[in-house]
């Protein structure tokens, strides 16, 4: 038996995200991560206060980024513009990777497949690009940050739909070293 | 992974018959729907069991190579009257005008000891009643399918005048696994599918292999390092290395066609150019230099200039180029985003990936742009790549949505549209040029 704790901080970053306005077109992609919370979050009757684990989101980690930053940008169709969502998600990374100088993040470029092979890797690397030139422009030191394109080559959604295409066109910021463990 | 040569001597074998008008049988292989000339093809002779065997064999695979071609129709063997025992004898022709054969392919197989085996073969016009062709062929007995390969390739060049492309090989890329985690691992076949390999493990993705006009070498993009980046594979010693030492990810490779240089686009600062890379002195130079996405070169066959992709207009479009990076014109301007350009082997056309209305197609087009032809439709057609007589185009299908991609081939006529048979799904066919 757990114990779930989700902190304020947490709760008010999830419901931020889920009423966010989305990507413009097609279909609003659902947000993945927050999601999973939502659906954790479920407080199992306590038994013992004391010799239970407590689950909490530990601040500086990536678990904390992921869920009050937010790890993840979306964009229109061959498009690599940051919407206003994207720049408010990107505000918030920026924010938050001001708050843990050691955090060094790969920002990976995505495609949805309706587009050939290198004409999505080139495209992915402007999607990379775009939101790196962005969080180096709110004061996020560039060394800290390294992008790759992945082109169509890794889609979260397999399926051949707008509401999965809107998802698989992203930019998703993996921390790759410096978090709170 | 050797190729190992094969000794072809074009038998020049004098027989009593008048050779002289032998020109009655020629295929046209320009036209869009012919009829497949009528080819009788018995089993190979030979004076063992083994020796029959093996005859049996190598005639199965020249019949399915020439029946894959689309320009021919192997009569079935069951049929036949004669049987051509001795191939040294000149064939009954009426018997095989009985059953309708336009041609008739007679071979021989010879054990000569456990390391080599020879193949003598005879075509004949079974109209003009004269021998078309004969030769002999030496190899060792694993190598038997390249011996049919070029059987079939002999034959093809004899009847329709261009030259074959069955001893061939195709690199791609094999894919597994869930849409989500896909497993991409290069791998090489022959071209009709059989000896299938893989030459990379599977525990990072590649993409985009191409042949280097030697058939040695192979360059491709790999995601093995820290920034992706192309590659060169050396198929004689399996050996794998990073090409060049630049400042960003590295994509879209493909080799001149004197196998001396790579060209390819690099990502600066989120922008892909295009660079071309000297092979011997390792020193890059700059081509394009636009804001815009320049990516998917392909040289013309004579070298002197470069077809690509740029979005420079506003969407992915077909742009040519000289080799120097100078006089930059667009050539696609019908509706649609046109990517993945390929100049063909002859230089006439360039064949092409085009996205209209939700759908995808293979197309080709002059170096003018004109004479647009779209070949293929399907939810997902991408990256063709041509025979190296310039006939025939591969490329990767989805056919439907979530469809695992296949390779696919079909004629420049847009006729015989056919899947190409591979161990698992597949993508990104490259086809080598004929082996030496």
């Amino acid at each position: 038996m757990k114990i779930q704790l989700i902190s304020l901080a947490a709760v008010f970053a999830i419901s931020a995200c889920a009423s966010e306005p989305k990507v413009a077109e097609p279909v609003a992609p659902a947000a993945p991560e927050p999601q999973h919370q939502v659906s954790s979050h479920r407080v199992t009757p306590v038994q013992s206060h004391t010799t239970q684990p407590i689950h909490t989101v530990t601040p500086g980690s990536i678990e904390d980024f992921a869920t009050n930053a937010g790890d993840r940008v979306y964009f229109a169709y061959d498009s690599y513009t940051l919407s206003s969502e994207a720049r408010a998600v990107l505000a918030k990374q920026a924010a938050w990777l001001n708050s843990y100088p050691r955090v060094r993040l790969l920002i990976a470029g995505n495609c949805d497949e309706r587009g050939t092979r290198e004409y999505n890797l080139a495209l992915g690397a402007r999607r990379a690009s775009a939101v790196k030139e962005y969080l180096v422009n709110l004061g996020v030191d560039p060394s800290r940050l390294t992008t790759i394109s992945y082109g169509k080559e890794r889609p979260i959604d397999p399926r051949s739909t707008n509401a999965a295409w809107s998802i698989n066109r992203n930019a998703h910021s993996a921390i790759v070293s410096g978090a709170v463990s | 992974m050797t190729i190992r040569k094969i000794t072809l001597i074009i038998g020049i074998i004098v027989f009593g018959l008048a050779s002289g008008a032998n020109a009655a049988l020629e295929i046209d292989i320009t036209r869009g729907h012919l009829d497949p000339t009528p080819l009788a093809l018995p089993d190979f002779s030979g004076s063992s069991v083994p020796e029959r065997e093996l005859g049996q064999k190598i005639a199965e695979v020249v019949r399915a190579d020439l029946e894959r071609s689309g320009l021919f129709r192997v009569l079935d063997p069951a049929s036949y009257i004669e049987q051509q025992r001795n191939i040294d004898m000149q064939p009954k022709f009426a018997e095989w005008r009985v059953i309708k054969a336009d041609a008739l392919l007679a071979g021989r197989v010879v054990i000569e000891d456990e390391n080599r085996i020879r193949v003598d073969m005879r075509l004949w016009d079974v109209f003009a009643e004269s021998h078309l062709l004969g030769q002999q062929m030496g190899t060792t007995p694993e190598n038997w399918r390249r011996i049919a390969h070029k059987i079939a390739d002999s034959i093809y060049q004899k009847l329709t005048g261009e030259s074959g492309y069955f001893d061939t090989r195709i690199v791609y890329i094999a894919e597994s696994g869930p849409k989500t985690n896909r497993t991409k691992r290069l791998a090489i076949m022959d071209q009709d599918g059989a000896n299938s390999t893989f030459l990379t493990p599977g525990s990072y993705t590649v993409l985009t292999p191409r042949f280097s006009p030697t058939a040695q070498q192979i360059t491709y993009l790999s995601y093995s390092t820290m920034v992706p980046s192309v590659f060169l594979f050396n198929i004689e010693t399996g050996r794998q290395e990073v090409l060049g030492d630049f400042p960003g990810m590295t994509f879209a490779p493909r080799f001149s066609p004197d196998g001396k240089k790579v060209i390819m686009s690099l990502v600066q600062n989120g922008n892909s150019d295009i660079w071309v890379m000297d092979l011997r002195t390792r020193t890059r130079t700059r081509l394009t230099s636009s804001p815009a996405i320049d990516t998917s070169p392909s040289f013309s066959p004579d070298g002197s200039k470069i077809v690509f992709n740029s979005d420079r207009g506003g969407s992915p479009q077909l742009y040519i180029m000289n080799v120097d990076g100078s006089d930059i014109h667009r050539i696609s301007f019908n509706k649609g985003r046109y990517s993945a350009p390929v100049w063909s082997p002859r230089g006439d056309l360039i064949a092409f990936t085009k996205q209209l209305k939700g759908k995808f197609h293979i197309g080709v087009m002059r170096p003018d742009g004109q004479g647009e032809r779209i070949l293929t439709t399907a939810y997902l057609d991408e990256g063709p790549t041509w025979s190296p007589n310039g006939r025939v185009l591969m490329f990767s299908r989805e056919a439907r949505p979530g469809s695992g991609p296949q390779i696919w081939s079909v004629d420049l006529t847009g006729a015989n549209l056919r899947k190409v048979i591979t161990p698992g799904d597949s993508s990104d066919p490259a086809w080598s040029p004929l082996i030496e």
